[in-house]
């Protein structure tokens, strides 16, 4: 009873780079930025291979929703292991209103046309922070969610999954098809070796836009404006002890 | 090797006064008569000799006309953002993370360019000032110092750019300012790593400087096997390719190897602005072992075997039973305290599983102990964790105290005895010495441990670290594999090397850098 996995990954700013917001101030410079699959993806990813490994998954399907830079992305989820690629093509200068509910509602769509059994993302993306794919493919499928994952266990009536949650570890058992999102804790992404990297450059991608899917890209949410954090103030130097206190109890943190 | 707690007691400024510099002048080598320029420094410089252990405000030479005039002509070239003599500037500039305390430079700059470099070099050679380059300052023994004062050239803050990948040809071509762990991040996605990993995430160009090494030299080899070519300014500014321009073949017969030469120079002979690096490809399967032994002759018996069967071991690490213990405590790890080989192999699925199953025989064969292994990447991590935190344990064996680490290679038969002998002696001292290996290279650190307020303690240490390396250069070793000489290992590399050996380098240092100007008080001695 292997299972059929859909892997979704999403390109974005490589974490390291320093974000510059764009002169109009709706947004942040893309250009000759460089970018990479998003961290909680490549987790994402890596769980699958391992589930195929186990040999408890046959066949892993990575879907990425971008621009046609995203290709670099699907080739290295398919040298990590995947097996075959969708590119849900989206041009470039629409890749800002393409948010989490278009990009859910393909995945559901390709969730069933493919008739996986699990559905496996990264826990939020690191450009927009959104942390609510998941959950909406889940409502979409109306499968069962296990989001936060940092351990997943197969059983004979579908899922253990052990999530992170603010108070600890929660357990949870799921039926299967099931929706799951991956956290940090999860495992430790492998890198991508030169004979796997060749063996990709062989593997099957197939290119699609979101209305072949029936899938309409209009925004549901206006980006009104995206400003830096305030610029941190100079200091100021205090002559001793008592001035420092009495500069304290003057801006109100200290009543003694 | 190094880390929070290095760079924490390193804010702390404390005084140790162990400066093993000498106030030698180039003016007094009679080599140039000093203009009213030069001799406004040496009066200041006068002012700051060894013998006075705090540092007095630098400010005071760069506020002198003389001063001004240097930061004008500075600033002409990199723009006034980029000169700075202020206080904590320079005193960053002056010290590495090594047990000595480090000398201020009086200016720091920051160029953009290897053009820029040039043109300050020309600057410094006209009025006769020491040349210090810095990249990330995380060396060991002193050698961003400026003893004479001078100026520290920061190539790495600007000049940080990765310039070339060759992924077909695995190389790359690097600033300053990129570091071994920047340079990884880049390439990983290439199916390509850069293997050389000291303990610092230390510039590569810097790592060149002082001929570097890691854990991974036993199969890639040290700095000076992964390095093809280098792009270097001279005291005068001329700039020159130590492979030829542009050059990066794999090999090459053409001409002398300055290559070479300026590898491990160490900044004497001058500045490096770019390095062509060798990549390797992402072993396909790794696989990670740890197994002790009852001595460290057992242990170090079964890497000689290892290395006589062939096997491709990527990595071989000696813990003895004092780290062993530290690492228990630190890391809440229950290892028998006894020295444990830390082992890492690379290759395909099948070639790691028959590497693995030699090793754990020849381990058996001499009395190892439970083999532990692990393929998966964070069962690897947790195995290693041990070994990757080693420093960190040792510091916390004694809260507040620094380290003066050891760093002597030798063939791989004498390391039984010199282990053995300096375990001895490091206990007659009654100091606390912990040891970590590359065993597979016969290179292995003592974490000499004192109290940077005790000054006998400290002596205690440098006597056992310059016995431990009069003992290695007798065995046929060297007294230092991988951290270079600075300041601290002058007169053992006199030693090592003898009168003549030493009288070489100064007749190629002297026709590199006559006013001797790069990076004063180091290496070696004027005469």
């Amino acid at each position: 009873m292997a299972l059929k996995v859909l892997v979704g990954c999403k390109r974005v700013i490589d974490y390291a780079v320093k974000i510059r917001i764009k002169p109009d101030k709706l947004g942040v410079v893309t250009e000759g930025v460089k970018h990479s699959m998003n961290p909680f993806d490549e987790i994402a990813v890596e769980e699958a291979v391992r589930l195929k490994e186990r040999k408890l998954a046959k066949e892993i399907i990575v879907v990425t929703c971008g621009p046609p830079q995203a290709a670099e992305t699907i080739r290295t989820a398919l040298a990590m292991g995947a097996d075959r690629g969708i590119h849900v093509e989206i041009p470039l200068d629409q890749m800002d209103t393409f948010q989490p509910i278009h990009v859910s509602k393909v995945l559901a769509k390709l969730a069933e046309q493919e008739k996986v059994d699990i559905v496996m993302l990264g826990k939020l993306a690191i450009d927009d922070d959104s942390n609510q794919t998941a959950q909406m493919t889940a409502s979409l499928l109306n499968w069962p969610q296990g989001v936060f994952a940092s351990k997943i266990d197969k059983t004979d009536a579908g899922l253990e999954i052990i999530r992170e949650v603010d108070g600890g570890l929660e357990t949870i058992r799921t039926t299967l098809p099931a929706v799951l999102s991956a956290d940090l804790r999860l495992n430790e992404p492998r890198y991508a070796t030169l004979p796997n990297i060749m063996k990709a450059k062989k593997k099957k991608v197939v290119k699609m836009k979101p209305a072949d899917l029936g899938v309409d890209m209009a925004p549901r949410i206006q980006v009104v404006s995206v400003e830096d954090p305030p610029v941190r103030e100079a200091g100021q130097t205090v002559s001793d002890v008592d001035d420092l206190v009495a500069k304290l109890k003057d801006k109100g943190f200290s009543s003694a | 090797m190094r880390g929070l707690p290095q760079l924490l007691s390193r804010a702390k400024r404390v005084r140790v006064g162990f400066s093993a510099s000498e106030p030698v002048l180039a003016i007094q080598a009679g080599i140039l008569q000093p203009d009213k320029f030069t001799q406004t420094f040496v009066q200041l410089r006068g002012l700051q000799s060894s013998n006075v252990i705090s540092q007095a405000p630098l400010a005071a030479v760069a506020d002198t006309d003389s001063g001004k005039q240097l930061r004008q002509e500075l600033e002409t070239i990199v723009g006034p953002g980029n000169v700075s003599s202020g206080e904590s500037v320079v005193l960053q500039h002056g010290q590495d993370e090594g047990p000595h305390q480090g000398k201020s430079p009086d200016i720091v700059v920051f160029p953009s360019s290897t053009e820029e470099v040039s043109e300050i070099c020309k600057i410094c050679t006209k009025h006769n000032i020491p040349i210090i380059p810095y990249g990330t300052g995380t060396g060991l023994e002193g050698g961003i110092s400026a003893v004479d004062g001078g100026v520290c050239v920061n190539v790495s803050k600007n000049m940080n750019k990765i310039l070339q990948i060759h992924q077909e040809d695995f190389s790359a071509v690097v600033q300053p300012g990129i570091s071994r762990e920047m340079l990884n991040q880049e390439v990983r996605a290439d199916g390509l790593w850069f293997p050389v990993d000291p303990g610092a995430d230390a510039s590569v160009c810097g790592m060149c400087a002082t001929g570097a090494s890691g854990t991974n030299a036993v199969r890639y080899g040290t700095m000076k096997e992964n390095c093809l070519n280098l792009e270097v300014v001279l005291a005068d500014g001329r700039i020159i390719h130590t492979a030829g321009i542009g050059s990066r073949p794999k090999k090459s017969s053409a001409g002398y190897n300055l290559t070479s030469l300026f590898l491990g120079s160490e900044g004497t002979l001058g500045i490096i602005t770019s390095a062509t690096v060798c990549l390797h490809a992402i072993p396909e399967s790794v696989a990670a072992a740890v197994v002790g032994f009852p001595t460290v002759q057992n242990a170090v018996d079964t890497v000689v075997m290892t290395l006589q069967c062939s096997v491709p071991m990527a990595r071989m690490e000696l813990l003895d039973e004092v780290q062993m213990k530290a690492c228990n405590e630190y890391s809440g790890l229950s290892y028998p305290e006894t020295p444990h080989l830390f082992l890492e192999f690379h290759g395909s699925e099948s070639e790691v599983e028959s590497q693995t199953e030699t090793v754990r025989d020849i381990a058996a064969d001499n009395e190892g102990g439970e083999f532990q292994w692990a393929v998966q990447q964070e069962d690897r991590t947790k195995l290693w964790t041990a070994r990757h935190r080693a420093y960190y344990a040792d510091i916390a064996l004694r809260p507040g105290c620094r380290s003066l680490t050891t760093d002597v290679c030798v063939p791989v038969s004498a390391l039984p005895d010199l282990v053995t002998a300096t375990k001895a002696d490091i206990a007659e001292h009654g100091l606390v010495g912990p040891m970590v290996g590359h065993v597979g290279d016969g290179n292995f650190h003592t974490m000499l441990l004192f109290d940077p307020a005790d000054p006998e303690e400290f002596r205690k240490c440098k006597e056992v670290a310059n016995k431990m390396a009069r003992s290695a250069i007798a065995l046929g070793g060297t007294c230092t594999g991988e951290h270079g000489v600075g300041q601290g290992k002058m007169v053992l590399l006199e030693e090592q090397f003898g009168k003549d050996g030493i009288d070489v380098m100064r007749q190629i240092k002297g026709a590199l850098d006559p006013q001797q100007l790069m990076n004063p008080g180091k290496v070696f001695s004027r005469n």
